[in-house]
Protein backbone atom coordinates (compact mmCIF):
# COMPACT_ATOMS: atom_id res chain seq x y z
CA UNK A 1 0.00 0.00 0.00
CA UNK A 2 2.43 2.59 -1.17
CA UNK A 3 1.43 6.18 -0.73
CA UNK A 4 3.53 7.44 -3.56
CA UNK A 5 1.60 8.62 -6.60
CA UNK A 6 2.59 8.90 -10.20
CA UNK A 7 2.24 12.58 -10.88
CA UNK A 8 2.48 12.72 -14.65
CA UNK A 9 -0.45 12.93 -17.04
CA UNK A 10 -0.46 13.12 -20.86
CA UNK A 11 2.44 10.63 -20.89
CA UNK A 12 4.64 12.97 -18.93
CA UNK A 13 3.76 16.15 -20.78
CA UNK A 14 2.39 17.64 -17.57
CA UNK A 15 4.01 16.74 -14.29
CA UNK A 16 2.42 17.98 -11.09
CA UNK A 17 4.32 18.95 -7.99
CA UNK A 18 2.22 16.89 -5.60
CA UNK A 19 -0.92 14.78 -5.50
CA UNK A 20 -3.21 17.66 -4.55
CA UNK A 21 -2.22 19.82 -7.49
CA UNK A 22 -2.64 16.78 -9.71
CA UNK A 23 -6.22 16.32 -8.44
CA UNK A 24 -7.06 19.93 -9.23
CA UNK A 25 -5.36 19.66 -12.59
CA UNK A 26 -7.45 16.64 -13.52
CA UNK A 27 -10.55 18.45 -12.29
CA UNK A 28 -9.77 21.36 -14.62
CA UNK A 29 -9.27 18.93 -17.48
CA UNK A 30 -12.58 17.15 -16.82
CA UNK A 31 -14.38 20.50 -16.53
CA UNK A 32 -13.00 21.71 -19.84
CA UNK A 33 -14.09 18.50 -21.56
CA UNK A 34 -17.59 18.77 -20.04
CA UNK A 35 -17.91 22.41 -21.10
CA UNK A 36 -16.89 21.50 -24.66
CA UNK A 37 -19.42 18.67 -24.68
CA UNK A 38 -22.25 20.88 -23.47
CA UNK A 39 -21.30 23.65 -25.91
CA UNK A 40 -21.26 21.26 -28.88
CA UNK A 41 -24.44 19.62 -27.63
CA UNK A 42 -26.28 22.94 -27.61
CA UNK A 43 -24.89 24.50 -30.79
CA UNK A 44 -24.76 21.25 -32.79
CA UNK A 45 -22.38 22.43 -35.53
CA UNK A 46 -23.64 21.38 -38.94
CA UNK A 47 -20.47 19.77 -40.20
CA UNK A 48 -20.71 17.33 -37.30
CA UNK A 49 -24.37 16.45 -37.63
CA UNK A 50 -24.28 16.16 -41.43
CA UNK A 51 -21.39 13.79 -41.89
CA UNK A 52 -21.34 10.19 -40.85
CA UNK A 53 -18.62 7.77 -39.97
CA UNK A 54 -19.24 4.06 -39.43
CA UNK A 55 -23.04 4.36 -39.31
CA UNK A 56 -22.95 7.12 -36.72
CA UNK A 57 -23.00 10.89 -36.89
CA UNK A 58 -19.66 12.56 -36.36
CA UNK A 59 -21.07 14.48 -33.38
CA UNK A 60 -21.90 11.22 -31.59
CA UNK A 61 -18.40 9.87 -32.13
CA UNK A 62 -17.13 13.15 -30.75
CA UNK A 63 -19.21 12.78 -27.58
CA UNK A 64 -18.33 9.13 -27.08
CA UNK A 65 -14.61 9.69 -27.50
CA UNK A 66 -14.64 12.63 -25.06
CA UNK A 67 -16.61 10.47 -22.63
CA UNK A 68 -13.98 7.75 -22.82
CA UNK A 69 -11.27 10.36 -22.20
CA UNK A 70 -13.15 11.53 -19.12
CA UNK A 71 -13.66 7.96 -17.94
CA UNK A 72 -9.93 7.33 -18.35
CA UNK A 73 -8.95 10.25 -16.15
CA UNK A 74 -11.57 9.49 -13.50
CA UNK A 75 -10.38 5.89 -13.27
CA UNK A 76 -6.68 6.55 -13.58
CA UNK A 77 -6.34 9.59 -11.32
CA UNK A 78 -9.39 9.76 -9.04
CA UNK A 79 -9.58 6.02 -8.49
CA UNK A 80 -5.76 5.78 -8.48
CA UNK A 81 -5.65 3.10 -11.14
CA UNK A 82 -2.40 4.71 -12.28
CA UNK A 83 -0.79 3.68 -9.00
CA UNK A 84 -2.04 0.08 -8.94
CA UNK A 85 -0.04 -2.88 -10.14
CA UNK A 86 -0.28 -3.96 -13.74
CA UNK A 87 -2.07 -7.15 -12.76
CA UNK A 88 -4.92 -5.43 -10.92
CA UNK A 89 -5.26 -2.83 -13.66
CA UNK A 90 -5.56 -5.43 -16.38
CA UNK A 91 -7.89 -7.68 -14.38
CA UNK A 92 -10.30 -4.79 -13.92
CA UNK A 93 -10.01 -2.83 -17.14
CA UNK A 94 -9.58 -5.51 -19.77
CA UNK A 95 -12.38 -7.69 -18.40
CA UNK A 96 -14.82 -4.82 -18.36
CA UNK A 97 -13.78 -3.40 -21.74
CA UNK A 98 -13.96 -6.75 -23.49
CA UNK A 99 -17.37 -7.72 -22.12
CA UNK A 100 -18.87 -4.28 -22.63
CA UNK A 101 -17.64 -3.98 -26.23
CA UNK A 102 -18.98 -7.43 -27.03
CA UNK A 103 -22.37 -6.70 -25.46
CA UNK A 104 -22.74 -3.37 -27.21
CA UNK A 105 -21.66 -4.71 -30.57
CA UNK A 106 -24.07 -7.60 -30.51
CA UNK A 107 -27.06 -5.65 -29.19
CA UNK A 108 -26.65 -2.75 -31.59
CA UNK A 109 -26.37 -5.05 -34.60
CA UNK A 110 -29.47 -6.88 -33.45
CA UNK A 111 -31.37 -3.63 -32.86
CA UNK A 112 -30.46 -2.38 -36.32
CA UNK A 113 -31.61 -5.67 -37.83
CA UNK A 114 -35.01 -5.42 -36.13
CA UNK A 115 -35.31 -1.84 -37.36
CA UNK A 116 -34.80 -3.07 -40.93
CA UNK A 117 -37.39 -5.80 -40.42
CA UNK A 118 -39.94 -3.28 -39.16
CA UNK A 119 -39.20 -0.94 -42.02
CA UNK A 120 -39.23 -3.39 -44.89
CA UNK A 121 -42.05 -5.73 -44.03
CA UNK A 122 -45.68 -5.56 -45.04
CA UNK A 123 -47.21 -4.75 -41.67
CA UNK A 124 -48.19 -1.16 -41.03
CA UNK A 125 -46.86 0.25 -37.78
CA UNK A 126 -47.68 3.94 -38.13
CA UNK A 127 -51.35 4.24 -37.34
CA UNK B 1 4.83 -29.02 7.53
CA UNK B 2 8.23 -29.44 6.07
CA UNK B 3 7.69 -33.16 5.81
CA UNK B 4 4.55 -32.78 3.71
CA UNK B 5 5.24 -29.89 1.40
CA UNK B 6 7.62 -30.34 -1.43
CA UNK B 7 9.32 -27.33 -2.86
CA UNK B 8 7.74 -26.04 -6.03
CA UNK B 9 10.56 -24.03 -7.42
CA UNK B 10 8.41 -20.91 -7.54
CA UNK B 11 9.49 -19.49 -4.19
CA UNK B 12 10.21 -15.81 -4.37
CA UNK B 13 8.41 -15.35 -7.71
CA UNK B 14 5.48 -12.94 -7.96
CA UNK B 15 2.83 -15.63 -8.01
CA UNK B 16 4.81 -18.12 -5.97
CA UNK B 17 2.73 -17.53 -2.86
CA UNK B 18 3.38 -15.68 0.32
CA UNK B 19 3.40 -12.31 -1.42
CA UNK B 20 0.71 -9.88 -2.55
CA UNK B 21 1.05 -9.87 -6.33
CA UNK B 22 -1.64 -7.23 -6.80
CA UNK B 23 -0.31 -5.18 -3.91
CA UNK B 24 -3.82 -4.36 -2.74
CA UNK B 25 -5.59 -5.30 0.44
CA UNK B 26 -8.45 -7.77 0.32
CA UNK B 27 -11.11 -5.09 0.86
CA UNK B 28 -9.81 -2.80 -1.81
CA UNK B 29 -9.50 -5.58 -4.35
CA UNK B 30 -13.03 -6.78 -3.64
CA UNK B 31 -14.28 -3.22 -4.06
CA UNK B 32 -12.63 -3.18 -7.47
CA UNK B 33 -14.20 -6.46 -8.46
CA UNK B 34 -17.59 -5.31 -7.22
CA UNK B 35 -17.15 -2.22 -9.37
CA UNK B 36 -16.41 -4.38 -12.40
CA UNK B 37 -19.60 -6.37 -11.91
CA UNK B 38 -21.63 -3.24 -11.23
CA UNK B 39 -20.17 -1.65 -14.36
CA UNK B 40 -21.40 -4.65 -16.31
CA UNK B 41 -24.88 -4.21 -14.86
CA UNK B 42 -24.92 -0.60 -15.97
CA UNK B 43 -23.55 -1.51 -19.39
CA UNK B 44 -26.35 -4.03 -19.65
CA UNK B 45 -28.83 -1.22 -19.11
CA UNK B 46 -27.12 1.19 -21.45
CA UNK B 47 -26.62 -1.44 -24.14
CA UNK B 48 -30.32 -2.33 -23.85
CA UNK B 49 -31.08 1.36 -24.28
CA UNK B 50 -28.89 1.37 -27.40
CA UNK B 51 -30.67 -1.73 -28.65
CA UNK B 52 -34.10 -0.15 -28.31
CA UNK B 53 -32.88 3.07 -29.77
CA UNK B 54 -31.44 1.36 -32.82
CA UNK B 55 -34.66 -0.59 -33.12
CA UNK B 56 -36.67 2.64 -33.32
CA UNK B 57 -33.91 4.83 -34.69
CA UNK B 58 -36.29 6.84 -36.88
CA UNK B 59 -38.71 7.62 -34.05
CA UNK B 60 -36.62 8.31 -30.96
CA UNK B 61 -37.25 11.51 -28.95
CA UNK B 62 -34.60 14.21 -29.14
CA UNK B 63 -33.21 14.72 -25.64
CA UNK B 64 -32.70 18.46 -26.21
CA UNK B 65 -36.43 18.89 -26.58
CA UNK B 66 -37.26 16.79 -23.55
CA UNK B 67 -34.97 18.17 -20.87
CA UNK B 68 -35.31 21.90 -21.31
CA UNK B 69 -36.10 23.01 -17.78
CA UNK B 70 -34.08 24.72 -15.12
CA UNK B 71 -35.46 25.29 -11.61
CA UNK B 72 -36.73 28.84 -10.95
CA UNK B 73 -36.57 29.64 -14.66
CA UNK B 74 -40.06 28.70 -15.61
CA UNK B 75 -40.83 28.86 -19.29
CA UNK B 76 -37.27 29.63 -20.33
CA UNK B 77 -36.11 26.87 -22.62
CA UNK B 78 -32.59 25.96 -21.54
CA UNK B 79 -31.64 22.58 -22.92
CA UNK B 80 -28.99 20.68 -20.97
CA UNK B 81 -27.84 23.46 -18.68
CA UNK B 82 -29.29 21.80 -15.64
CA UNK B 83 -27.85 18.39 -16.45
CA UNK B 84 -24.50 20.06 -17.08
CA UNK B 85 -24.81 21.61 -13.63
CA UNK B 86 -25.58 18.20 -12.13
CA UNK B 87 -22.54 16.75 -13.88
CA UNK B 88 -20.35 19.44 -12.40
CA UNK B 89 -21.74 18.86 -8.92
CA UNK B 90 -20.91 15.18 -9.19
CA UNK B 91 -17.43 15.73 -10.63
CA UNK B 92 -16.73 18.26 -7.93
CA UNK B 93 -17.85 15.92 -5.18
CA UNK B 94 -15.49 13.38 -6.73
CA UNK B 95 -12.70 15.91 -6.36
CA UNK B 96 -13.45 16.51 -2.69
CA UNK B 97 -13.61 12.73 -2.20
CA UNK B 98 -10.18 12.18 -3.70
CA UNK B 99 -8.88 15.07 -1.61
CA UNK B 100 -10.28 13.30 1.46
CA UNK B 101 -8.46 10.12 0.44
CA UNK B 102 -5.27 12.11 0.01
CA UNK B 103 -5.69 13.73 3.44
CA UNK B 104 -6.35 10.25 4.86
CA UNK B 105 -3.03 9.02 3.53
CA UNK B 106 -1.40 11.85 5.45
CA UNK B 107 -3.47 11.08 8.58
CA UNK B 108 -4.97 14.59 8.63
CA UNK B 109 -8.22 13.84 10.42
CA UNK B 110 -9.80 17.29 10.26
CA UNK B 111 -9.18 17.65 6.55
CA UNK B 112 -10.75 14.24 5.92
CA UNK B 113 -13.81 15.31 7.90
CA UNK B 114 -14.28 18.50 5.91
CA UNK B 115 -13.69 16.95 2.52
CA UNK B 116 -16.07 14.07 3.29
CA UNK B 117 -18.62 16.62 4.43
CA UNK B 118 -18.46 18.48 1.10
CA UNK B 119 -18.67 15.19 -0.76
CA UNK B 120 -21.87 14.28 1.07
CA UNK B 121 -23.36 17.72 0.38
CA UNK B 122 -22.51 17.36 -3.32
CA UNK B 123 -24.15 13.94 -3.42
CA UNK B 124 -27.26 15.27 -1.71
CA UNK B 125 -27.52 18.16 -4.20
CA UNK B 126 -27.21 15.70 -7.05
CA UNK B 127 -29.92 13.35 -5.74
CA UNK B 128 -32.20 16.33 -5.12
CA UNK B 129 -31.62 17.61 -8.65
CA UNK B 130 -32.43 14.22 -10.05
CA UNK B 131 -35.65 14.09 -8.07
CA UNK B 132 -36.58 17.48 -9.52
CA UNK B 133 -35.72 16.27 -13.00
CA UNK B 134 -37.93 13.24 -12.54
CA UNK B 135 -40.80 15.34 -11.24
CA UNK B 136 -40.57 17.66 -14.24
CA UNK B 137 -40.41 14.74 -16.63
CA UNK B 138 -43.39 12.99 -15.05
CA UNK B 139 -45.46 16.17 -14.95
CA UNK B 140 -44.91 16.81 -18.63
CA UNK B 141 -44.78 19.88 -20.73
CA UNK B 142 -47.07 20.44 -23.69
CA UNK B 143 -49.15 17.29 -23.67
CA UNK B 144 -49.70 15.09 -26.69
CA UNK B 145 -52.07 12.57 -28.20
CA UNK B 146 -51.38 8.89 -28.44
CA UNK B 147 -52.65 7.09 -31.51
CA UNK B 148 -54.23 3.68 -31.75
CA UNK B 149 -50.86 2.30 -32.80
CA UNK B 150 -49.26 3.68 -29.65
CA UNK B 151 -47.47 6.47 -31.54
CA UNK B 152 -47.26 9.99 -30.16
CA UNK B 153 -48.42 13.02 -32.08
CA UNK B 154 -47.55 16.50 -30.87
CA UNK B 155 -48.91 19.92 -31.74
CA UNK B 156 -47.19 22.82 -33.43
CA UNK B 157 -48.29 26.17 -34.72
CA UNK B 158 -47.46 27.20 -38.27
CA UNK B 159 -44.27 28.90 -37.06
CA UNK B 160 -43.06 25.50 -35.93
CA UNK B 161 -43.29 26.19 -32.20
CA UNK B 162 -44.73 23.63 -29.83
CA UNK B 163 -48.22 24.40 -28.52
CA UNK B 164 -49.59 23.06 -25.26
CA UNK B 165 -52.92 21.27 -25.52
CA UNK B 166 -54.24 23.44 -22.68
CA UNK B 167 -53.85 26.48 -24.98
CA UNK B 168 -56.20 25.32 -27.70
CA UNK B 169 -58.41 22.53 -26.39
CA UNK B 170 -62.00 23.71 -26.22
CA UNK B 171 -64.15 23.08 -23.23
CA UNK B 172 -66.94 20.69 -24.03
CA UNK B 173 -69.20 20.17 -21.05
CA UNK B 174 -69.50 16.45 -20.56
CA UNK B 175 -69.33 14.05 -17.72
CA UNK B 176 -65.99 12.28 -17.37
CA UNK B 177 -65.31 9.98 -14.49
CA UNK B 178 -62.26 8.06 -13.49
CA UNK B 179 -62.66 4.38 -14.10
CA UNK B 180 -62.66 2.46 -10.85
CA UNK B 181 -62.11 -1.21 -10.37
CA UNK B 182 -65.27 -1.67 -8.37
CA UNK B 183 -67.38 -0.47 -11.30
CA UNK B 184 -65.73 -2.70 -13.85
CA UNK B 185 -64.15 -6.02 -14.32
CA UNK B 186 -61.91 -7.06 -11.51
CA UNK B 187 -58.71 -7.33 -13.55
CA UNK B 188 -59.07 -3.86 -14.96
CA UNK B 189 -57.02 -1.97 -12.45
CA UNK B 190 -57.90 1.56 -11.42
CA UNK B 191 -57.12 3.65 -14.44
CA UNK B 192 -54.68 6.50 -14.52
CA UNK B 193 -56.02 9.86 -13.45
CA UNK B 194 -58.07 11.62 -16.10
CA UNK B 195 -56.13 13.90 -18.39
CA UNK B 196 -57.14 17.54 -18.08
CA UNK B 197 -58.84 17.40 -21.50
CA UNK B 198 -60.65 14.65 -23.33
CA UNK B 199 -59.66 13.62 -26.84
CA UNK B 200 -62.90 15.15 -28.17
CA UNK B 201 -61.99 18.51 -26.63
CA UNK B 202 -58.50 18.40 -28.10
CA UNK B 203 -59.83 17.44 -31.53
CA UNK B 204 -62.48 20.16 -31.49
CA UNK B 205 -59.96 22.76 -30.38
CA UNK B 206 -57.51 21.63 -33.03
CA UNK B 207 -60.10 22.00 -35.80
CA UNK B 208 -61.12 25.43 -34.55
CA UNK B 209 -57.57 26.80 -34.74
CA UNK B 210 -56.37 26.98 -38.33
CA UNK B 211 -52.76 27.63 -37.44
CA UNK B 212 -52.19 24.27 -35.75
CA UNK B 213 -50.30 21.34 -37.24
CA UNK B 214 -49.30 17.91 -36.07
CA UNK B 215 -45.88 16.42 -35.98
CA UNK B 216 -45.33 12.70 -35.70
CA UNK B 217 -42.55 10.98 -33.83
CA UNK B 218 -40.96 9.83 -37.09
CA UNK B 219 -37.84 11.73 -37.98
CA UNK B 220 -37.21 12.99 -41.51
CA UNK B 221 -33.85 12.79 -43.27
CA UNK B 222 -32.50 15.77 -41.32
CA UNK B 223 -33.38 14.20 -38.00
CA UNK B 224 -36.35 16.47 -37.30
CA UNK B 225 -39.80 15.08 -36.52
CA UNK B 226 -42.08 15.00 -39.57
CA UNK B 227 -44.66 17.80 -39.67
CA UNK B 228 -47.92 16.98 -41.43
CA UNK B 229 -49.97 19.34 -43.58
CA UNK B 230 -53.12 20.86 -42.11
CA UNK B 231 -55.42 18.41 -43.92
CA UNK B 232 -53.28 15.43 -43.05
CA UNK B 233 -53.08 16.63 -39.45
CA UNK B 234 -56.86 16.74 -39.05
CA UNK B 235 -57.23 13.34 -40.69
CA UNK B 236 -54.53 11.86 -38.47
CA UNK B 237 -56.08 13.21 -35.29
CA UNK B 238 -59.59 12.11 -36.22
CA UNK B 239 -58.74 8.67 -37.52
CA UNK B 240 -55.92 7.57 -35.27
CA UNK B 241 -56.17 9.60 -32.07
CA UNK B 242 -56.95 7.54 -29.03
CA UNK B 243 -55.72 9.06 -25.82
CA UNK B 244 -54.56 12.38 -24.43
CA UNK B 245 -51.18 11.96 -22.75
CA UNK B 246 -49.75 14.44 -20.27
CA UNK B 247 -46.31 13.77 -18.90
CA UNK B 248 -44.64 10.42 -18.79
CA UNK B 249 -44.92 7.18 -16.93
CA UNK B 250 -43.98 3.58 -17.65
CA UNK B 251 -46.85 3.12 -20.11
CA UNK B 252 -47.33 6.44 -21.85
CA UNK B 253 -44.88 9.15 -22.69
CA UNK B 254 -45.85 12.46 -24.23
CA UNK B 255 -42.30 13.07 -25.44
CA UNK B 256 -42.29 10.12 -27.81
CA UNK B 257 -41.67 6.42 -27.60
CA UNK B 258 -42.67 4.94 -24.20
CA UNK B 259 -39.38 3.01 -24.10
CA UNK B 260 -37.56 6.32 -23.83
CA UNK B 261 -39.37 7.04 -20.58
CA UNK B 262 -38.89 3.47 -19.36
CA UNK B 263 -35.16 3.60 -19.88
CA UNK B 264 -34.98 7.08 -18.42
CA UNK B 265 -36.65 5.87 -15.24
CA UNK B 266 -34.64 2.67 -15.02
CA UNK B 267 -31.19 3.98 -15.84
CA UNK B 268 -31.26 7.32 -14.03
CA UNK B 269 -33.22 5.66 -11.24
CA UNK B 270 -30.67 2.90 -10.83
CA UNK B 271 -27.91 5.46 -10.93
CA UNK B 272 -29.73 7.73 -8.49
CA UNK B 273 -30.09 4.76 -6.17
CA UNK B 274 -26.34 4.29 -6.35
CA UNK B 275 -25.78 7.94 -5.52
CA UNK B 276 -28.18 7.65 -2.61
CA UNK B 277 -26.50 4.54 -1.21
CA UNK B 278 -23.15 6.23 -1.82
CA UNK B 279 -24.28 9.16 0.31
CA UNK B 280 -25.42 6.77 3.04
CA UNK B 281 -22.11 4.87 3.02
CA UNK B 282 -20.23 8.18 2.94
CA UNK B 283 -22.18 9.29 6.02
CA UNK B 284 -21.24 6.13 7.90
CA UNK B 285 -17.57 6.57 7.07
CA UNK B 286 -17.85 10.30 7.86
CA UNK B 287 -19.05 9.60 11.40
CA UNK B 288 -16.42 6.89 11.79
CA UNK B 289 -13.79 9.46 10.90
CA UNK B 290 -15.25 11.90 13.41
CA UNK B 291 -15.24 9.42 16.29
CA UNK B 292 -11.67 8.52 15.40
CA UNK B 293 -12.07 4.90 14.31
CA UNK B 294 -9.46 5.19 11.57
CA UNK B 295 -7.18 7.30 13.71
CA UNK B 296 -7.05 4.37 16.14
CA UNK B 297 -6.65 1.92 13.26
CA UNK B 298 -3.80 4.12 11.98
CA UNK B 299 -5.14 3.67 8.47
CA UNK B 300 -7.74 5.56 6.48
CA UNK B 301 -8.14 2.81 3.94
CA UNK B 302 -11.91 2.67 4.47
CA UNK B 303 -12.09 6.22 3.13
CA UNK B 304 -10.21 5.03 0.08
CA UNK B 305 -12.61 2.12 -0.47
CA UNK B 306 -15.75 4.24 -0.17
CA UNK B 307 -13.97 6.74 -2.40
CA UNK B 308 -13.61 4.09 -5.08
CA UNK B 309 -17.34 3.48 -4.96
CA UNK B 310 -18.09 7.18 -5.09
CA UNK B 311 -15.84 7.74 -8.11
CA UNK B 312 -17.50 4.82 -9.81
CA UNK B 313 -20.88 6.50 -9.37
CA UNK B 314 -19.39 9.59 -10.99
CA UNK B 315 -17.95 7.45 -13.77
CA UNK B 316 -21.33 5.92 -14.53
CA UNK B 317 -22.92 9.35 -14.64
CA UNK B 318 -20.40 10.44 -17.27
CA UNK B 319 -21.74 7.67 -19.50
CA UNK B 320 -25.39 8.22 -18.63
CA UNK B 321 -24.94 11.93 -19.41
CA UNK B 322 -23.49 11.10 -22.82
CA UNK B 323 -25.93 8.45 -23.88
CA UNK B 324 -29.07 10.00 -22.50
CA UNK B 325 -28.56 13.70 -23.01
CA UNK B 326 -25.88 14.24 -25.64
CA UNK B 327 -25.91 11.48 -28.23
Amino acid sequence: MGHEHKLEIFRGLIKFKNNITKIWGVFVLLSIITIIEVYVGITKPEFMTESRFLAMKLINWFFIILTLVKAYYITWDFMHMRDETKGLRRAVVWTAIFLICYLILILLIEGDYIYEVYKNNYVKFDF
Amino acid sequence: MEANVSRTGTEGKTWGGGSQPLNASYGKMMMWFFIVSDALTFSGFIAAYGFSRFKFIDAWPIADEVFTHVPFLHGVPAPMYYVAFMTFVLIFSSVTMVLAVDAGHKMQKNKVIWYMFFTIIGGAIFVGSQAWEWATFIKGDYGAVETKGGKIIQFLNTEGERVAIADFASNIPSERTTHERRNGVWYDADGAALSSFSLAEVTAGFKANDNLLIRTQYLDDNGHPTVLSRAASIAKLENDGKLVVEGANLKHNEYGHPLFADFFFFITGFHGFHVFSGVVINCIIFFNVIIGTYEKRKSYEMVEKVGLYWHFVDLVWVFVFTFFYLV
